[in-house]
């Protein structure tokens, strides 16, 4: 393409088949040009940082980066006895070297992570140590004596350590037991793989709820009559397209002690005393299922609009029972939307985090909110990261079934 | 059914009844909240329940004229339509691109473009502030605008590529024979028909932008205030009716939103028969 074709003899006849095999990669290296920049721009903004966040699961750079003598020498000792002499010196001279270049909070911060009491460990030998000593090790156990355990030791060499599995066995409330080994936390400890069940039970829960509240209605608004179908639609599109922080707002208003509702029943004569709607399981489901049940019902509207009437009525002409025709022909037909509206609201429901925030209890937190408080709070990165993972792989895994079944493509909404 | 139907069982009769009902519940359950909230920002008194005290405009203009909902409108509009007007720009080029029967790695692009919509939002915030962070993008106007456009860009390439997808290439084609250069083409055909799906899709892209909370708490700082994020605020410590007034408002602007853009298709139906969506 080149050059002209007179220069080249030998190629003034190239098959047609490479000919077309040229023309064909230009068009894709074209297409291709038209979506770098969304990829690069994507690549930048939101790959790369959630990749991030991902990868800091894994990372483990905390002690190696501060004290550099001493990680090395641990990552060099088994773990089986007392760690060797060299340890203790590099261990007093990188306390001293980390406290001065202001790293020693984060060191220690890690270490507590292991166990609650080595921020303060870290600190007070840093503080008691001695400018010159003879013997590191007696020194060290004379500032404190828990620096002749040998779990002590094997906690630093675990934190030396980088790629590390702590933060992936930690959010499945596992951990490397000392002797070597998993071993998982008892269950009156154990938070997050509770907290992993209940996100998948609440997005289970409202997944179902909203099937069996919107598959009737779906029906309904598919087999209407255009003019009234269309004025009834108006009533799931409304609330599909209002702010979720308004419909969790007039949820908050409408759920409270004083609220609406309470207030409606109390002057009704139904119920004595106020029931508690709100900061609780109950307020979670009833604002979740408002806000996931639109997409619902359209995913399976939009397939149930497909579904021609003859087969029903065939069906019916050959006798078969109303009940056993719409059984046997009508909701097989309707499953691929039963499942695109189902798998819709289950992914989205598993990364939820607004309305279990604001209208949930203390018992009623979902990964979403774990994450949040990993990193406003805790500003434990890598437990946010490692939670961060189970939940996009979950979500992902979810996605491709959805996928595969149904095709992202199919939606249409609004 | 649409015809009317001849010779109902009385179990046929039964069920449609009862479908009837089900779906009058389902529907108030739907929109009951909304409309029985909102008459409540019309209160004379600050408490949340009827019977209201008196009807009073009060709380709409405690909203409209506090400098915080001010700054908050302002903030939401100026994040939204930036990061619109990119990620229309940068969604629409790339569905062009996808929607090429020659487009290579298919399957392995398009669910890097999509990820966005499919990644839980707090990964993606806590990502946002990860790596912001270090930059110097937290707390600024720019990080935010950059985090919505990424969120916005899949609505933008799924609706063109499904508009481009249902595109009648023959017409390109004899616009190509009758002498058409393809940027011509591109202008005059193309263009116009796909436009009803880019602004489509930079709808959804600003309504995504301007209902997005989660983003802007990790990483708007204490500057970025929006109106999602003083909704939050105020729902966070004490609620006020103000929050009300500027729902109500927040409910109408959607209801706007979503006339214009029925408005649009119907046009774009009747200009271009079906051959758009």
């Amino acid at each position: 393409m080149t050059e002209p074709a007179v220069n080249r003899p030998a190629l003034i006849e190239p098959s047609l088949r490479q000919a077309h095999q040229r023309a064909r990669r230009h068009e894709s290296g074209r297409a291709l040009l038209l979506v770098i920049p969304l990829l690069a721009f994507l690549l930048l903004t939101f790959i790369v940082p959630t990749g991030g966040l991902l990868a800091r699961s894994l990372i483990n750079d905390e002690l190696p980066g501060a004290m550099p003598q001493l990680s090395t020498v641990l990552q060099r000792w088994d773990g089986q006895g007392m760690p060797p002499a060299e340890g203790y010196p590099a261990l007093a001279s990188e306390l001293r070297s980390a406290a001065d270049a202001n790293e020693l909070g984060s060191v220690a911060r890690r270490l507590n992570f292991y166990r609650a009491e080595m921020r303060s460990l870290i600190f007070k030998t840093a503080r008691n140590l001695p400018e010159q000593a003879d013997d590191w090790r007696q020194t060290l156990i004379g500032i404190d004596p828990r620096w002749d355990e040998v779990e002590i030791w094997q906690l630093l060499k675990r934190a030396a350590h980088s790629p590390t599995p702590d933060y992936l066995l930690t959010a499945l409330d596992a951990r490397i037991a000392p002797q070597g080994g998993l071993e998982t936390l008892p269950a009156e400890q154990s938070i997050y793989v509770p907290a992993l069940a209940r996100t998948i039970w609440i997005s289970a829960l409202v997944s179902v709820i909203c099937l069996v509240l919107g598959y009737p209605v779906a029906w309904l608004l598919a087999n209407l009559p255009e003019r009234q179908s269309n004025r009834l639609m108006l009533l799931v599109i409304v609330p599909f397209w209002t702010s979720l922080l308004v419909r969790t707002t007039a949820w908050y208003v409408l759920l409270q002690p004083n609220g609406v509702i309470n207030t409606l029943l109390t002057s009704l004569g139904l119920v004595s005393q106020p029931l508690s709607l709100v900061f609780n399981r109950v307020g979670v489901l009833i604002g979740m299922t408002h806000i996931m049940l639109p997409f619902m019902i359209l995913a399976i509207y939009s397939v149930m609009k497909g579904i021609s009437p003859v087969y029903l009525r065939a069906a019916r002409s050959l006798g078969a029972h109303p009940a056993i025709a719409f059984l046997r022909v009508y909701l097989p037909q309707s499953l691929p939307g039963v499942g695109a509206g189902s798998f819709l609201v289950f992914v989205l429901s598993l990364g939820y985090y607004i309305t279990p925030a604001l209208l949930g209890g203390a018992g009623d937190e979902m990964i979403s909110q774990l994450i949040a408080m990993q990193t406003n709070q805790q500003l434990n990165w890598g437990l946010a990261g490692a939670l961060s993972l189970y939940l996009v792989l979950f979500t992902t895994f979810f996605y491709f079934v959805f996928n595969r079944l149904v095709g992202i493509d199919r939606l249409r909404f609004g | 059914m649409a015809e009317t139907p001849v010779n109902l069982t009385r179990s046929e009769r039964l069920a449609r009844y009862w479908v009837g009902w089900h779906s009058a519940v389902v529907l108030c359950f739907l929109i009951a909240p909304i409309l029985v909230v909102l008459p409540l920002s019309f209160n004379a008194g600050s408490y949340f329940s009827y019977p209201m005290a008196g009807f009073s405009w009060q709380w709409y203009e405690t909203a409209l004229t506090s400098p915080v909902w001010q700054r908050a409108f302002l903030n939401s509009l100026g994040i939204g339509l930036a990061s619109t007007l990119i990620a229309t720009g940068l969604g629409t080029l790339a569905a062009l691109g996808l929607s090429r029967a020659a487009f290579p790695l298919r399957g392995l692009i398009m669910p890097l473009l999509i990820s966005p919509m499919i990644i839980p939002i707090v990964v993606v915030a806590a990502g946002f502030y990860y790596v912001f962070a270090p930059i110097g993008l937290v707390n600024s106007h720019l990080g935010v605008i950059l985090a919505h456009t990424a969120l916005g860009t899949p609505f933008v390439v799924i609706t063109v590529t499904a508009a481009l997808l249902s595109f009648d290439q023959n017409l390109l084609r004899a616009a190509a024979s009758l002498g058409g250069n393809p940027w011509t083409c591109f202008r005059r055909i193309t263009l116009p028909l796909i436009s009803p799906a880019v602004v489509t899709g930079a709808v959804f892209a600003f309504a995504t932008s301007f209902d997005e909370v989660i983003v802007v708490l990790f990483i708007g700082g204490q500057e970025q205030i929006t109106v999602p994020r003083q909704m939050w605020n105020g729902l966070r410590d004490q609620i006020n009716p103000a929050i009300l007034a500027v729902a109500t408002l927040l409910v109408l602007f959607a209801v706007a939103l979503f006339a214009s853009l029925n408005w649009l298709r119907m046009r774009s139906r009747k200009a271009f028969g079906q051959s758009s969506q």
